[in-house]
């Protein structure tokens, strides 16, 4: 665990004088401060949040994540020399460059809505948004490092980083909108509802929507999705496969790094 | 032999004792303590416009009935007309009664009788004010009223279902009648009209009713006004009716599939204006309705701001305010029969060059995605996704699929409230 905790804070240290974490920071504190500037209300700002946060955090960390691992090899193989354990090196690796980059979300769209006093009647959509935020750091950030420690080649890594982020953003509802219109007459809530749990991005999003958008979704004349976005329970269920999301790729990034010939 | 003058004191004597005979019979006491203990008894003594004071205390008694012309039945101190859920509590048959201060209470439910707390059948001018009624199947029941007025009552009831409980305020064939500062809350439906035209509804508050917080049917020429409609299982219906208006009021919290704010199905002619449309899973839905003035509303916060079908005809939506909801405008078609105009819409993101207040380019309030909900509903969803506002985005710019014609072509650059 000393391992561990040294690496952070190495890791921390080391992100703490990273221009680009920086441009990250203030970017978040721009653009949710200028949404209450140009006159939005609470539910209106976090919804604006909300498509930033879909798009931006996981490009970032996907790609920011990759060229990270990539960045760090020599400090790797450094403290490889060393009697530590590998997985203690890696859970430190990982946590140096998760934490920075979910503090920077969480305080660069926080402190505005804070200033501005957007929690208020808001508290759980900015809370909700806050989670759904961090929990796609933590996600993205494992699966760009498993993408680096599978790929060698490093164009080739933050390619695939930069392919992974499309899918998940983009082209997984493109997917998902053109399998509802293809199965329209069969009943696909179900198969609908676990599409959602199989992207984190979606996820993500179907956690601040069942705090903002909980009218227009109990507006769906089938039960199922009452049930789901009516109760704690979806969220709580979301909560957990964005979980999922994070643990499955860092297990999968830890046993490459365990595994892997430096 | 006697004087005239004598007889004339005898007279006046025997007129003041039959006088101070007929007020003490106007004002009758009924107290558990006696001498008068039942309202029973006291309403077989009753005459025309005379007052029965009530007072406090528990009163379980054969279902009352009010037969003599402008009594006056009034509690003092809140006493409870027990129905000990066997039976209704009471009938009012004659004209210009009041009720006044009573707690009328469990009637019970029956699937044969439509028992009510208070019921007024075949009378005209009645009074129902200040008046508590606590878990009856109906609560102040109308039946071929004339003229008579509601208010201030409280009606609250505790049923678990539809098919177990009744309405609130319920007005059978009861034109002119002016429903006012009632609470009405857990009921069927909160206030309900039916072949009950020129009632005035104002200032109540119906919520978390079984069905509609409002239900009305075939009741022409009505006002609602000031009323507020919150978490009411189905929202609001209104039905088969003309020349209404709907002024001043809040539609709220009305969520489920089947919920809505306020249904419109068959209205003719009328005036919607200075609601308030809020957290409802659809804020108005508008079906073979025209001719209808939908004006200075806000639609804040709904799922769907307004649902209007073409087969709504000439209605026109001016100076509204929409905001914050999910979808502003859906339909079923692509032609629209409806006028938008001069509205103001949060996700207009028009300019304004000339700087008369109202944008420069049109806006056009169906969304792409809300036509692809409308065919695939489990592709809501995806709401919100920066799939969907690419599709959206790509429509604005090359119109295909969304209706053309439902435009607002003056949207208005700031709101309006």
């Amino acid at each position: 665990m000393t391992t561990t905790r040294l690496v952070v804070v190495a890791g921390i240290r080391d992100m703490a004088g990273n221009r680009w974490l920086a441009a990250y920071f203030a970017a978040f504190v721009v653009v949710a401060q200028s949404l209450f500037w140009f006159g939005g209300t609470g539910p209106q700002v976090v919804l604006s949040l909300l498509n930033v946060v879909l798009m931006v955090v996981p490009l970032v960390s996907l790609v920011f994540g990759a060229m990270h691992v990539y960045a760090s090899r020599e400090f790797v193989e450094l403290l490889l020399a060393q009697p530590v354990r590998r997985r203690d090196l890696f859970t430190g690796l990982y946590l140096g460059l998760a934490l920075p980059l979910t503090a920077a979300f969480v305080l660069g769209a926080g402190i505005p809505v804070l200033m501005n006093r957007g929690f208020g009647a808001n508290g759980i959509a900015v809370l909700a948004l806050l989670v759904a935020g961090a929990g796609l750091t933590f996600s993205c950030v494992a699966i760009a490092t498993w993408i680096a420690l599978r790929t060698d080649d490093r164009l080739k890594g933050i390619g695939m980083a930069l392919a992974a982020w499309l899918a998940t953003s983009l082209l997984y509802d493109g997917a998902v909108l053109a399998f509802a219109s293809a199965f329209g007459d069969w009943p696909i809530e179900k198969p609908m509802l676990a599409m959602m749990v199989t992207n984190p991005v979606d996820l993500a999003r179907v956690l601040v929507l069942a705090q903002v958008d909980a009218s227009a979704l109990m507006g769906y004349t089938g039960a199922l999705f009452e049930r789901t976005f009516g109760s704690a329970l979806g969220s709580l269920v979301a909560l957990g496969a964005l979980a999922l999301w994070c643990v499955g790729p860092w297990f999968l990034a830890a046993r490459r790094f365990d595994a892997r010939d430096f | 032999m006697v004087s005239t003058r004598q007889v004339g004191i005898v007279g006046l004597l025997g007129i003041s004792v039959v006088l101070c005979v007929r007020v003490a019979a106007a004002q009758i006491v009924v107290d558990p303590r006696g001498p008068v203990r039942s309202i029973t008894q006291a309403l077989e003594m009753v005459k025309a416009g005379g007052r029965i004071t009530v007072r406090a205390g528990t009163y379980r008694e054969p279902t009352l009935i009010v037969r003599t012309a402008g009594v006056t039945l009034e509690g003092e101190g809140w006493p409870v007309l027990d129905g000990e859920s066997q039976r209704a509590v009471l009938i009012v048959t004659a004209d210009d009664v009041t009720i006044r201060g009573l707690e009328v209470a469990r009637t019970g439910v029956s699937n044969i009788e439509d028992r009510a707390g208070i019921r007024v059948r075949d009378a005209a001018h009645c009074r129902i004010e200040h008046n508590r009624l606590r878990d009856n199947l109906f609560g102040i029941y109308l039946q071929r009223a004339l003229g008579c007025v509601i208010a201030d009552n409280d009606v609250t009831a505790h049923g678990d279902g539809q098919s177990t409980s009744g309405n609130g305020i319920h007005l059978w064939y009861s034109p002119q009648t002016t429903v006012e500062r009632n609470h009405i809350a857990g009921q069927r439906d909160g206030i309900y009209f039916e072949f009950s035209a020129g009632g005035i509804t104002r200032h109540n508050t119906s919520e978390r009713n079984q069905r509609y917080g409002l239900h009305f049917m075939f009741s022409d020429s009505c006002r609602y006004e000031f009323n507020t409609f919150r978490a009411n299982n189905s929202g609001v219906a209104v039905m088969y009716s003309r020349g209404i208006t709907i002024h001043h009021n809040r539609f709220e919290q009305s969520l489920g599939g089947a919920a809505y704010g306020l249904l419109l199905k068959e209205i003719l002619g009328g005036e919607i204006s200075e609601n308030a449309f809020s957290e409802n899973s659809t804020g108005m839905y508008l079906e073979g309705s025209s001719h209808l003035a939908v004006r200075d509303n806000d639609f804040v916060s709904n799922g769907w701001a307004a649902k209007v079908l073409a087969s709504a005809v000439d209605n026109t939506f001016t100076g509204n305010r929409f905001e914050g909801n999910a979808f502003d405008v859906s339909t079923n078609s692509r032609s629209s029969n409806s006028t938008f105009d001069r509205n103001w819409w949060d996700a207009y993101k028009g300019y304004d060059l000339d700087r008369d207040g109202v944008g420069d380019t049109p806006f056009y309030p169906v969304r792409l995605f809300a036509l692809i909900v409308e065919q695939h509903q489990p592709t809501l969803v995806l709401l919100r996704s920066p799939m969907v506002a690419v599709l959206d985005a790509a429509e604005r710019v090359f119109p295909v699929l969304t209706p053309e014609a439902l435009v607002d072509k003056h949207p208005l650059m700031r709101s309006p409230r």
